[in-house]
């Protein structure tokens, strides 16, 4: 088996507790994260992806439960401690919209720079515009980008951009928040296609966020669909597309768009109900190996049973 | 469609595409500040007010140096004169009141000339005038450093903090914007003579609200912006957030917002003075030289008139230019 | 079949600081009626100007430099300010991509719904708060008559999409333009709006232009498809024939670049670059720098119209009788056989 770079073990995200207000965004979350794959993490707006997300890299401190990231546990690691900054050297995340997520005033060399000015890691102006350079050149942009600023760039070359500031400080695991549901489809294949590249180069960890399944399909070893800040379903790529079992995956994977138009006059949309979750107590449950799926014991027999 | 050229016998063969053609930026390197100074240039309004802000400031710094004549030098001899440029006869401005040439009534020598006038203790009127406009123009340079030091640093740190902190920040503005300003700068008057220093310690007391109430609200949308994000992700300290993200993103606020404060500062000014407990004589301030001028308008109008056309520039001039200053930088709220 | 709008020789410019920028150069194109036209084409390639258009909704700093839009008959380009605010709404109605921002927060859902009715015909506000309740319940909003007092934020993204497809129907457009409606959107629920809008086509016939970016959601909506590169359109035919029988580089290259979650693929096929800067397009074809295929000619002269069908044409120097044979890339091939296999049945 291989080794996990992430355990997570019983995550709880609540924001405004015990106020009126009060969200239960994660809700009892148990994952590992394997070193060198890619997680695809799906589910529709407000299912607690994208809070998932800024949790394991502490952009929220989580309300309970553990991250243990290569070994130690990162939960609680409070700002400006040194193994925090460890920890942030480590991890980095890539972001949705590329033009919010690079500081209109600065120049790229700056924004690329940034970690490396953080983390001390150049020692000259010389070497710092050397490697702001190698950086551009490792994600397809120019090194006379280096002193513009960011509203030059189209989506596809900003989304670059925030991929070279991560890898600016070398992680070795990269979140990325649906880093291409803003782009084009010519360019989403671009993206994809560096994201891989740069994998297989470098050896990453990936979390791969989107609501897109045809694309995470694509690029995961292994995805886990999440609905109402709970995990619902947890396997392999093909796994889950060839044998889904919780009814919410089967919707998901009911209702994408496919290019060819003879399959779209037959798709029938399979619609989840879901105050199916309400009765019941439900666990993830490692159904067939390497398989998980929340579903009460009687469930559990009954997928059992069907295969 | 026919086609329109004839087609060269090669024409089908592959192409050549250069490497580098793909990824090229046609567009002018422009920075924000420079796309913004070019739309400020487009308005016509607030690039005269520009000017017509320039060239008050330079003659108010100028009278620290030298003035017509001394403004504060008292001379019975020569009240009320009304404004002479030199011999040149012009209408208004030769001398003459009531068909009488006041300068000769008065015995005032050849070749001196009050270009504005004189006032009931026959003191030049522009020499006043050039060092009470310094005066206001002083008032507002302090305002805006009040604005840019504790508006702008109470903002921020309200707004990046949130929470209790930003509860209790908020909760001090409130109770400080709850008292009006008259009644703080009366409350100094107990403390300090009646002067400059209550009138800055007014201003430094509740000027700043405004751009704090402003800064927070920005500060608050900024701090989930996704570059701002990645700067915390990066390991970034709050301190180098707020110094190299949030206040290079909160310029135009801030820049925009100080040109409102200035002719506010200036007009509270002026309006303490006119009222009698702002700056005490014989100091000109823009307000003072208004109070006298109205003592005297149904005789020596011109008293009034000119101080006043001057705050009204200014008024207008910095108005203008803030509203400029506002299109330019934020194109999409503009109308 | 009938034409409700036809667009010819549509050519728009913009003046910015920087120069001119050419957005639409010589578009044409027609709409039958109630047919469903997909114009898909990246960000930046016209789709959205062209739609503005249609809708007399261009931005000051533009500026028509040929062509006529004519719709029902009559020339949208030439009518008065007065004669537009009477056709939107009315005869073309639009929907727009985010539905959290194309309806008024502070304004409860009935009234904004029977909007449309009063403002273009005589009827009474009773009539018209009973009309939308009508179409509200139409658009699949449950026990629509006690939410009418509702305000938009106590709705889902999907519930307001489809509110917001109320207000464009209830009028009886002959031309619904749907701009990217469900790009905000969750796929389970763009899947139920796009079955709405299918649904609401045939109920009240209605022609639609659906612009996207999105070709798996073309093939579930379109009768027709029209793929925009650029400022212009390289390709247009029926569904099948773009999907099955697609002739331009660029249309390739986007069937490509798309995972399907049938095929297996090592590594996508992305198109190269970046679309070109309209302030200064290429001389020849603007998808050349970007096309694999190209040849020489393309970087000289851009391709004319090569008919491929009646209805199908392509703008590329592919076509020409002179122009070698070139391989597909493996996926349009396999779509080709797909293609073949219906011709022979047909």
């Amino acid at each position: 088996m291989t080794e996990a770079l992430v355990k997570v073990r019983h995550l709880v995200q609540t924001f405004n507790a015990g106020k009126k207000d009060e969200v239960r965004a994660l809700q009892d979350l148990s994952f590992e994260i394997y070193k060198g794959e890619t997680l695809g993490l799906v589910g529709e707006s407000g299912s607690g992806k994208t809070t998932t997300g800024r949790a394991l890299i502490r952009l929220y401190r989580p309300t309970s439960g553990e991250i243990v990231f290569a070994g130690q546990d990162i939960a609680q690691l409070k700002n400006g401690t040194p193994q925090m900054l460890a920890f942030r050297r480590q991890t980095q995340m890539i972001f949705q919209d590329p033009y919010a997520s690079l500081n209109p005033r600065m120049k790229v060399k700056d924004i690329i720079a940034e970690g490396l000015d953080i983390h001390h890691l150049v020692h000259s102006s010389q070497e710092r515009d050397a490697r702001v350079a190698a950086l551009l050149a490792e994600v397809g942009l120019n090194r006379d980008h280096a002193s513009r600023y960011p509203h030059e760039f189209s989506g596809g070359q900003r989304q670059r951009i925030g991929i070279a500031r991560a890898l600016a400080v070398q992680p070795q695991f990269i979140i990325a928040d649906e880093p291409i549901s803003a782009l084009d489809v010519s360019i989403q294949a671009q993206v994809v296609n560096l994201l891989k590249d740069i994998q297989a180069k470098k050896g990453l960890t990936y979390l791969f966020i989107a609501h897109d399944l045809s694309m995470v399909k694509y690029i995961s070893d292994r995805i886990a669909v999440m609905h109402n800040g709970r995990l619902v379903e947890l396997a392999s790529a093909d796994e889950v597309y060839n044998h889904p079992l919780h009814p919410y995956t089967q919707s998901l994977l009911s209702a994408i768009p496919e290019p060819d138009p003879d399959r779209e006059r037959q798709r029938e949309p399979l619609v989840y109900d879901a105050s199916m979750a309400e009765s019941g107590e439900r666990q993830l449950v490692e159904v067939f190996p390497e398989h998980y799926v929340l579903a009460t014991a009687a469930e559990v027999a009954t997928y059992r049973e069907a295969h | 469609m026919a086609d329109t050229k004839p087609i060269a016998p090669d024409a089908f063969a592959p192409a050549q595409v250069a490497e580098t053609a793909k990824e090229q930026i046609a567009a002018p390197n422009l920075t924000f500040s420079q796309d913004a100074l070019r739309r400020l240039k487009q308005n016509k309004a607030a690039v005269i007010s520009f000017w017509l802000l320039v060239l008050i400031f330079a003659a108010a710094l100028l009278s620290l140096v030298v003035t017509p004549h001394d403004p504060n030098a008292q001379n019975l001899n020569y009240t009320y004169l009304p404004p002479k440029w030199g011999n040149l006869h012009v209408p208004f401005f030769d001398g003459y009141q009531n068909g009488i040439d006041m300068y000769a009534h008065n015995q005032v020598p050849k070749g001196t000339y009050f270009l504005l006038g004189t006032d009931y203790l026959g003191r030049d009127l522009l020499s006043r005038i050039l060092v009470g406009t310094r005066i206001s123009l002083f008032i507002g340079v302090i305002a805006t450093l009040f604005d840019l030091v504790i508006g702008v640093g109470y903002g921020i740190i309200s707004g990046w903090n949130g929470g209790w902190v930003d509860t209790l920040m908020q909760r001090v503005i409130e109770i400080i914007s709850s008292v009006p300003n008259l009644v703080v700068v009366i409350l100094m008057l107990l403390v300090f003579k009646p002067g400059l220093t209550s009138i800055i310690v007014a201003i430094a007391v509740t000027s700043w609200i405004t751009m704090a109430r402003l800064i927070r609200a920005q500060t608050l949308k900024l701090k989930d912006q996704e570059f701002v994000l990645a700067a915390r992700t990066l390991g970034e300290s709050s301190v180098k957030i707020a110094v190299k993200h949030l206040v290079p993103n909160l310029s135009s606020t801030i820049i925009i917002q100080t040109m409102f404060t200035i002719p506010t500062a200036i007009f509270f000014e002026a309006f303490l003075s006119y009222i009698g407990i702002g700056l005490p004589a014989p100091t000109a301030s823009l307000g003072t030289l208004l109070n006298d001028g109205q003592k005297a308008l149904q005789t020596q109008p011109y008293l009034l008139i000119y101080p006043a056309i001057v705050i009204v520039v200014l008024m207008l001039a910095f108005n203008l230019l803030a509203d400029g200053l506002r299109d330019a930088f934020d194109p999409k709220s503009a109308h | 079949m009938e034409e409700i709008l036809a667009v010819k020789d549509l050519a728009i410019d913009f003046a910015t600081y920087a120069g001119v920028v050419h957005a639409i150069r010589h578009v044409d194109f027609h709409l039958n009626k109630g047919e469903t036209l997909a114009i898909v084409g990246e960000s930046g390639s016209g789709k959205s100007v062209t739609m503005r258009t249609v809708m007399g909704l261009l931005a000051n700093n533009a500026s028509v430099v040929s062509g006529t839009v004519q719709l029902a008959g009559e020339d949208v380009l030439a009518k008065s300010e007065k004669a537009l605010n009477e056709m939107r709404g009315n005869e073309v109605a639009m929907i727009f991509q985010d539905p959290m921002t194309s309806l008024d927060p502070t304004m409860p859902i009935g009234k904004q719904v029977a909007e449309p009715l009063l403002l273009h015909t005589k009827t009474t506000k009773a009539e018209a708060l009973k009309e939308a309740v009508r179409v509200l319940t139409l658009v699949g909003i449950t026990d629509a008559q006690s939410r009418l007092k509702d305000y938009p934020h106590q709705f889902s993204g999907g519930q307001r999409q489809r509110i917001v497809i109320a207000i464009a129907i209830i009028n009886h457009p002959q031309v619904l333009i749907a701009d990217e409606p469900t790009t905000a959107l969750d796929v389970t629920v763009q899947a139920q709006i796009i079955s709405l809008l299918k649904a609401i086509q045939k109920k009240i016939d209605t022609a639609i232009i659906f612009i996207t970016h999105d070709l798996g959601v073309v093939a579930g909506i379109a009768d027709r498809v029209a793929v925009m590169y650029a400022g212009k359109i390289v390709e247009y035919g029926t569904v099948d024939e773009i999907f099955y029988n697609p002739m331009h580089p660029y249309t390739w290259g986007l069937l490509e670049a798309m995972p399907t979650l049938s095929t297996v693929r090592q590594r996508l096929f992305a198109i190269p670059g970046t679309p070109p800067d309209l302030l200064n397009p290429p001389q020849g074809d603007a998808f050349a720098p970007r096309n694999p295929y190209a040849m020489k000619i393309d970087q000289e002269q851009e391709p004319p119209f090569f008919p491929v069908s009646k209805t199908h044409a392509a703008a590329t120097w592919l076509l020409h009788p002179d122009a070698p044979a070139v391989e597909p890339p493996e996926e349009i091939k396999r779509r080709k056989q797909l293609w073949a296999q219906k011709e022979a049945k047909r």
